[in-house]
C-alpha cells in the first residue's frame, strides 16, 4: 500500500510538468544529444544497461560518448580531453558513470576538471526508500541539494608555522544565491512542499550567516513553499530519528556531502542513489555516485540502479517525463518484486537478466 | 515514614528482574575524608535547563549524596560567562549545565564555546548505547565519541573580505590534535575498549585534517593493543546509519564530532537519553551529551516534559569523576530501570510523561 501512495505521488509531481513547454521536445523526429561518460571499471557495462533499457522506452536519445584518455591532455590538464568537455557544453545533459582517478600529480582530478570546466554548482540527489528494498527507514523521501563549488573544499590551506595549519572556509553571496534559487525553483517545479536550510550560524555566524540570509531572501519570493532553518547538528539527530520531516534540504559543501552520504545510507547505500549536478547555462550532468568496484568490473554482477535512476534524472531535466516515470516505475517493479536483484542488494541475477526484467517492465 | 515502608514493600514483592540489579560483591575502598561533601557549580541555563537541572537536584537529595550545588544564572544572551561563574567553578573544579542558548546570527558569540575555551576543556565525550527497554532501529551500538573541544572549524576567526565573500578559518595545531589523539587512547585503554577510530576529511582538506590524523597515528602506535583504523566522515556517517556495531571509540575534530555525535545519539535512542561531558586537565563541565535539543523546544517547557535521563545519566558520571562510584552505580541502575520498564517514558521516547512523573519514578527506583 505503501508503494501505491508513492508512486502516486511520484505521478501527481510529475504530471503537472507534462503540459509545460518544454525547451527539449521528444514529440519531434530529431533526437537529443546527450554526452555519454561511461567511465571506468564497472561504468561500460552499467551504461550498455541505461543503453538497452531508454531503446527499450523509445527515448529519443543519442548517446555521444567519451572516454577517459590515457595521457593527460594538455588543453584542460586532465585526463578528460578538451573534446569531451566541449560535448558536454555543447548538449547541456549529461550522464557520467564512475571514474576512478588516476594515481600521480601534475593534472587535475577528474571530478575537480568536470566542475570547474562546466561550472557545476548544485549537486542534487533524491533520497527516497525503495519500496521492496527494506531498510531500517522506510518513509524517506527527500532531496538533498548541496552547494558545490566553494566552502570547506575551497582548498585554500597553509601551514602558517610548523605544527599550526589553516584551512579557509569562503562563502559568497554570488553562490548561496545561485544553489538557493535552484533549491527553490526545483522545490516548485517539483510538487515539493518544504526547504530546509541547514548551516551551523550560531558559531559560523557570518558564514554560514550569509548563507542563511541568501536563503532568507530567496524564501521571501516563495512565499507557497514552506521554509525552515535547522542547525546541522539537530538535522543529524532528527535526520536518523524521523527523516519523514524533512522534504528539500539545502545546504553548503561540508554539510551537503555529509547529509547527501547520510541520506544515501538511510535508503540502502551508494549504490542505489542516483544524482545529478547543476550546472551554469542549464547543463545538467547526471552521474552515479558509487566507485568504479574495479574487483567485478567485466563480470557481469554490477548493479545499474543508480546509473538508470540517474538517467531517470536526467530525462525529467529534459521534460521527458512520461518516459522518465515509466522507466522509473519499471526500475521499481522490478526490484520491488524480488525475483531479479543484483548480489549487493541480496539476490543471484547477472546485470544482464536485471536489465531485461526491468525492459519487460516498462 | 509511610514512603519509606512503601519502599521497602517495593522491594520485597518487586519481580526480581536481575538484568539491572546490584549485587553486594562490588566495594570500593574509600579514603578516610572522602564522605565529605563536595560543591559543585550548577548552571540551570535556558530552555528545558532549568527543568532537567532541577531534576537532577531532586534526585541528589533523594539519594543523600554528597554533594552540594552552588547555583548560578547563566543565559545565552549574556556577552561573556559572569566572573563569579568562573571563579565558583575553577575553585570547584566541577560544573553540571544545562544547555546556553545562543542567538543565530545575533552577533553574540557562543558561551558554550566560550566555556570550554576559558577553562581549556579541550575533550567533548558522548556515550551513545541502547538502553535496554527502549525500542531503536539499531542494535548494539556502544560508541564513544570524543571530539576536540577548542579548535578547528570554531576558532571563530571570521571576517568579511569584501561585501558578499566571507572567509572563516578552520586552525589545526599539532598540539591540540595530539592531546585530544592522547585522551582518545587513554579512554580506550582504562575503559577496556578495543578500537579507536580517527573521522577525517583528509582527502579534501589534505594539510589540516592531514595534521590530525598525523597526530593521531602517532599516539597510536604508543597503544599496540587497541585497535587504529581511520574513516572519512562522510562514509562514516553512512556507515553510522547501516552498521553502527562496528565503531567503538571515534575521536574527531570539532565539527566532524558535532555531526558523528549527534548521529551517534540520534541512532542509540536520542539526544535526550545520551550522556557526556567536557574534560580539560583542571576542570569538568558535565551537561547533555550532545548538543542537539539540549535547550529545547518552547512547547516542552511550557508542559514540562522535557527528557531528564541524559543529565542525570551525566550527573551519574560527573559522581564516579567526584570518586562516589557507589552513589552513581545506585543512581544510573535507577534511571535504567525506569526507561526499561517503559511507564514512564517522555515524549522524545515516545511516551506521555512529565519531567517530574520520571524524577519520581527514578527516586522510587533508588535502592
Amino acid at each position: 500500500m505503501t508503494m501505491a501512495a508513492f508512486l502516486a505521488r511520484r505521478l501527481l509531481a510529475s504530471s503537472t510538468l507534462i503540459s509545460a513547454a518544454r525547451p527539449f521536445s521528444s514529440s519531434s523526429t530529431t533526437p537529443i544529444k546527450a554526452t555519454l561518460f561511461p567511465g571506468d571499471g564497472i561504468g561500460p557495462e552499467i551504461a550498455e544497461s541505461v543503453k538497452q533499457v531508454f531503446t527499450a522506452a523509445d527515448v529519443a536519445i543519442e548517446w555521444d560518448e567519451h572516454y577517459v584518455a590515457t595521457e593527460v591532455d594538455p588543453r584542460t590538464n586532465s585526463f578528460l580531453t578538451w573534446e569531451s568537455l566541449q560535448s558536454v557544453l555543447d548538449n547541456k545533459v549529461g550522464l557520467k558513470g564512475p571514474m576512478a582517478t588516476p594515481i600521480g600529480k601534475g593534472h587535475r582530478s577528474l571530478n575537480l576538471t568536470l566542475r570547474k570546466e562546466l561550472n557545476l554548482y548544485a549537486n542534487v540527489r533524491p533520497c527516497y526508500s525503495l519500496p521492496g528494498y527494506k531498510t531500517r527507514y522506510d518513509d524517506v523521501d527527500l532531496i538533498t541539494i548541496r552547494e558545490n563549488t566553494e566552502g570547506e573544499y575551497s582548498g585554500l590551506e597553509h601551514q602558517v608555522v610548523k605544527g599550526v595549519v589553516e584551512s579557509i572556509k569562503i562563502i559568497t553571496r554570488k553562490a548561496s544565491m545561485r544553489v538557493a534559487e535552484y533549491a527553490f525553483l526545483y522545490a516548485k517545479t517539483h510538487g515539493r512542499k518544504k526547504v530546509s536550510a541547514i548551516h551551523k550560524a550560531n558559531i559560523m555566524q557570518k558564514t554560514d550567516g550569509l548563507f542563511l540570509q541568501c536563503c532568507d531572501e530567496v524564501a521571501e519570493k516563495y512565499p507557497e513553499i514552506e521554509y525552515e532553518k535547522v542547525v546541522i547538528d539537530n538535522c543529524c539527530m532528527m535526520l536518523v530519528k524521523n527523516p519523514a520531516l524533512f522534504d528539500v534540504l539545502v545546504m553548503p559543501n561540508l554539510y551537503g556531502d555529509i547529509i547527501s552520504d547520510l541520506c544515501a545510507g538511510l535508503v540502502g547505500g551508494l549504490g542505489l542513489t542516483p544524482s545529478c549536478n547543476i550546472g551554469e547555462d542549464g547543463i545538467a550532468l547526471a552521474e552515479a555516485v558509487h566507485g568504479s568496484a574495479p574487483d567485478i568490473a567485466g563480470k557481469n554482477l554490477a548493479n545499474p540502479t543508480a546509473l538508470l535512476l540517474s538517467g531517470v534524472m536526467m530525462l525529467r531535466h529534459l521534460k521527458l517525463n512520461k518516459q522518465a516515470e515509466q522507466i522509473h516505475s519499471a526500475i521499481i517493479n522490478t526490484i520491488a518484486e524480488g525475483k531479479y536483484r543484483t548480489a549487493d542488494l541480496g539476490g543471484t541475477s547477472t546485470t544482464t537478466e536485471f536489465t531485461n526484467a526491468i525492459c519487460d517492465h516498462l | 515514614m509511610s514512603r519509606r515502608s512503601l519502599t521497602l514493600l517495593k522491594n520485597l514483592t518487586r519481580n526480581t528482574n536481575t538484568s539491572c540489579n546490584q549485587t553486594r560483591s562490588v566495594t570500593y575502598m574509600p579514603r578516610p575524608g572522602d564522605g565529605s561533601p563536595r560543591a559543585v557549580t550548577l548552571i540551570p541555563g535556558d530552555g528545558i535547563g532549568p527543568l532537567v537541572t532541577n531534576a537532577v537536584e531532586q534526585v541528589m537529595e533523594a539519594m543523600h549524596a554528597p554533594i552540594y550545588f552552588e547555583k548560578y544564572d547563566v543565559h545565552g544572551e549574556m556577552s561573556r560567562v559572569p566572573a563569579e561563574v568562573m571563579e565558583s567553578i575553577r575553585k570547584n573544579k566541577v560544573c553540571l549545565k544545562g544547555g546556553l542558548k545562543t542567538p543565530v546570527g545575533g552577533g553574540v558569540s557562543s558561551l558554550n564555546v566560550q566555556l570550554r575555551k576559558e577553562l581549556d576543556l579541550f575533550a567533548s565525550l558522548v556515550n551513545c548505547f541502547n538502553l535496554p527497554g527502549l525500542p531503536t532501529r539499531h542494535e548494539n551500538v556502544d560508541i564513544v565519541v570524543i571530539r576536540e573541544n577548542t579548535e578547528g572549524e570554531y576558532a571563530g576567526l571570521e571576517h568579511e573580505v569584501v561585501p558578499g565573500v566571507v572567509e572563516s578559518l578552520k586552525v589545526i595545531t599539532k598540539f591540540c590534535s595530539e592531546r585530544i589523539a592522547k585522551y582518545a587512547f587513554e579512554y580506550a585503554y582504562l575503559n577496556n575498549r578495543k578500537k579507536v577510530t580517527a573521522v577525517h576529511k583528509a582527502n579534501i582538506m589534505k594539510l589540516a585534517d592531514g595534521l590530525f590524523l598525523e597526530s593521531c597515528r602517532e599516539v597510536a602506535k604508543k597503544y599496540p593493543g587497541i585497535t587504529y583504523n581511520e574513516i572519512i566522515v562522510d562514509n562514516c556517517c553512512m556507515q553510522l546509519v547501516a552498521k553502527p556495531e562496528q565503531f567503538d571509540v571515534m575521536v574527531t575534530p570539532n565539527l566532524y564530532g558535532n555531526l558523528v555525535a549527534n548521529t551517534a545519539a540520534g541512532i542509540a535512542g536520542g539526544t535526550g537519553v545520551m550522556p557526556g561531558g567536557n574534560v580539560g586537565a583542571d576542570h569538568a563541565v558535565f551537561e547533555q551529551g550532545a548538543s542537539a535539543g539540549n535547550v529545547g523546544k518552547d512547547k516542552i517547557v511550557r508542559e514540562n516534559k522535557a527528557n531528564p535521563v541524559a543529565l542525570l545519566l551525566s550527573s551519574a558520571m560527573m559522581l564516579r569523576h567526584l570518586q562516589f562510584p557507589s552513589f552513581a552505580d545506585r543512581l544510573e541502575t535507577a534511571v535504567k530501570r525506569v526507561i526499561s520498564e517503559g511507564k514512564c517514558r517522555t515524549k522524545d521516547l515516545g511516551g506521555q510523561s512529565t519531567t517530574q512523573q520520571v524524577v519520581d519514578a527514578v527516586i522510587a527506583n533508588l535502592e
